[in-house]
């Protein structure tokens, strides 16, 4: 990756990538803030660290599958087999590794390769044939869910060696306690924040978000970028897998089956478009912790849960009003 | 720019409205709950309940019950539930939230009786009563105690039920099954079985299909049964969406008389399509006792520090209108007094 700037017009000039990969985020980070104000005020026991460690192990499965969704969003598609993907892959590491044939750390990489070879398949489907995003992803849900019933053979795969379960495991930090795990998916957002905003990588993946055509005139292997982004979207998936297991302490074969709609609501409540080009993977950790916030807040003050559906659902819907607007007043 | 600062207040004001309804909304959940549930209202003991979904009509029954045992009980009552039947991490998460409100005793059916043992262990290790009602974990000593109907007996009923039924006929059976790897249905199907006096794999079984309890999807597997096997006359369903399923399916081919349908559950519509003779027997079992022996426990468990032990059956019932010799069961007056849904 090189760092040298390619001039792009000024669809794409730095000062114009920064406003459309930054503005955005106001917006939620303000609906976030006044969340929090309002669960603090609520309840007592709202805000204390313990409970924003709480929610953050709680998010940051969805939220690393949002990383990867991010990264298909931004160039107009749609991955609708996050979740069945890294339930496969959780599968696989989780079986691998308990029947003691294969070494944990074994396990882990081939269950985050099987992950990436899902995300190339996707991508290549998508790119070489082509084939429309959200058809190709549909059905790799169902292969994906598929699989990882056929191969768990519908069994909970529990007593994990520790090597598995260690990013479940917690550190304190001050009077709180955090996951290793959390620390990871931390990690990731800050790892794809800094590769969109600060590398010329980031920058082609902007440029193709918002004009193919454009972004393949002005030299971009557009064909290569696509496909490599629903890799490296699989490989995330893969880590996701990761956190699910440690976080559960089991290979689930239940898992994930709403966390593609999650991820998508975690992206769309960041701010991302759903057209493209816009949009960034902070916004998605901040969308993601909306969801977790009203969740937990919710449960402290003892709503019962079909409002937090009601709530996620009206919230998207307005987040998706508020994209639509300030995308009038960019053009 | 004129333009450019009108659209920025339009953007502003969406963002605000959009804040603003969230808070509104959330104003109006905790509300419609009743203000005992909002903010920490210091004393009084606190007891979560969380179920499999919010919407199947058990649950909805069970939280009923949970909430009146409650108000009896002088405690504060709170609920979750997963998205779906299977949802293991939203269980998870509502166990850690629950705990972090300062719960006494959390009351849950768990969606996967395995995956859930982690989540349950930290909450008692932190002192919180755990009991599961209506299904256990596995192993059952997971939680402290289970208040729960005994589904293999549930099970056993119908099937001596349709053995007495089919009177020595030879009969060919169709099993509407719920899904592989979940207890309930495992049990309830392993009971008809034994009550029919057959074991698994008997060639009588002619057709065993996954339901997941949904009558669209109960339809479905009883045409594709039939299509395979014209011949069936006896029909275990897991529950009676289900077995309403089987019917419309059996009615399409004029089957609907001749064939024995037997179901568990006793929800108030399977209860009533008893009564109108689409099904021949069900199971009924009681979904608020349970809920509201859970509340109790916990009331009684945060007074008295005394934890409810084992397993604690809350009853099950065969109920028809045609009952038969060697079989106890009660009609279909006394199942929709006590039907649930």
């Amino acid at each position: 990756m090189t760092t040298s700037t390619v001039p792009y017009g000024n669809l794409t000039g730095p000062s114009t990538l920064r406003r459309l990969a930054t503005a955005p985020v106001a917006g939620p980070l303000a609906a976030l803030v006044l969340a929090c104000a309002f669960f603090s005020l609520m309840t007592d026991q709202f805000l204390s660290g313990g409970n924003f460690s709480l929610i953050i192990q709680q998010v940051m499965v969805v939220g690393a599958l949002a990383v990867g969704q991010t990264l298909i969003i931004l160039t107009a598609g749609i991955d609708l087999s996050c979740g069945a993907v890294m339930a496969f892959g959780s599968i696989v590491i989780a079986k691998m590794a308990a029947n003691g044939t294969v070494p944990p750390l074994v396990a882990i990489a081939l269950g985050l390769a099987v992950c990436a070879g899902f995300g190339l398949l996707n991508g290549l489907l998508v790119k070489l044939i082509p084939l429309p995003p959200f058809i190709v992803t549909l059905g790799m849900l169902n292969v994906a869910f598929a699989l990882t019933h056929i191969y768990s053979n519908e069994q909970t795969v529990s007593d994990l060696p520790r090597a598995l379960t260690f990013l479940g495991e917690t550190f304190p930090l001050g009077d709180t306690d955090v996951t290793y795990g959390s620390l990871v998916a931390l990690g990731l957002f800050g790892l794809f924040a800094y590769l969109l905003s600060s590398t010329s990588w980031g920058r082609h993946v902007y440029a193709l978000g918002n004009s193919p055509e454009a972004a393949r005139l002005n030299g971009i292997r557009t064909g290569r970028l696509t496909i490599g982004l629903y890799a490296i979207a699989g490989l995330v998936y893969g880590i996701a897998a990761l956190l699910l297991i440690s976080r559960t302490g089991v290979g689930d074969p239940q898992a994930g089956q709403t966390d593609n709609l999650d991820s998508i609501t975690a992206v769309v409540l960041g701010g991302t478009s759903l057209f493209g080009g816009r949009g960034s993977v902070l916004g998605s950790l901040i969308g993601a912790l909306i969801v977790g916030v009203f969740r937990n807040g919710l449960q402290l003050m003892g709503v019962a849960s079909i409002y937090q559906t009601l709530i996620t659902g009206v919230l998207v819907i307005l987040a998706v009003t508020v994209d639509q607007i300030s995308r009038k007043r960019i053009r | 720019m004129p333009l450019a600062s009108r659209t920025t207040l339009t953007r502003t004001a969406a963002v605000a409205l959009a804040a603003g309804l969230a808070l509104t909304l959330t104003a109006c959940g905790s509300g419609s709950k009743g203000s005992a549930d909002a903010g920490s209202s210091g004393g009084a003991v606190k007891v979560g309940l969380i179920t499999k979904t919010d919407t199947n009509p058990f649950f909805v029954k069970m939280k009923e019950g949970a909430q009146k045992a409650a108000k009896e009980n002088n405690v504060t009552l709170s609920t979750a539930a997963g998205k779906f039947d299977g949802d293991n991490a939203g269980q998870i998460a509502a166990i850690e939230n629950m705990v972090a409100a300062g719960v006494k005793g959390i009351l849950i059916t768990p969606s996967d009786s395995k995956a859930i043992l982690p989540a349950i262990k930290k909450a008692r290790d932190k002192g919180v009563l755990v009991i599961a009602l209506d299904s256990p974990t596995d192993p059952t000593d997971g939680t402290d105690a289970l208040f729960a109907t005994n589904n293999e007996k549930a099970g056993e009923l119908i099937g001596q039920y349709a053995k007495a039924a089919m009177a020595g006929k030879s009969a060919k059976i169709a099993t509407l099954d719920l899904a592989p790897g979940v207890a309930v249905g495992q049990l309830r199907h392993d009971g008809f079985l034994k009550g029919f006096g057959i074991a698994e794999g008997d060639p009588s079984v002619v057709c065993s299909q996954d339901t997941g309890g949904d009558q669209a999807k109960g339809q479905t597997a009883m045409e594709n049964c039939l299509q395979k096997a014209p011949d069936i006359n006896v029909v275990y369903t897991i529950n009676e969406p289900a077995a309403l399923g089987a019917y419309t399916a059996l009615k399409a081919k004029g089957r609907e008389k001749d064939v024995l349908i037997v179901s568990v559950d006793g929800g108030c519509t399977g209860t009533q399509a008893v009564k109108d003779g689409k099904i021949a027997a069900t199971s009924q079992q009681y979904p608020l006792v349970m809920a509201s022996q859970g509340v109790k426990a916990v009331a009684d468990y945060a007074k008295s520090g005394v934890k409810p032990i084992g397993y604690t059956d809350t009853g099950v019932n065969l109920i028809t209108d045609k009952p038969q010799a060697g079989v106890d069961a009660k009609d279909t007056a006394y199942g929709l007094e006590n039907c649930w849904g």
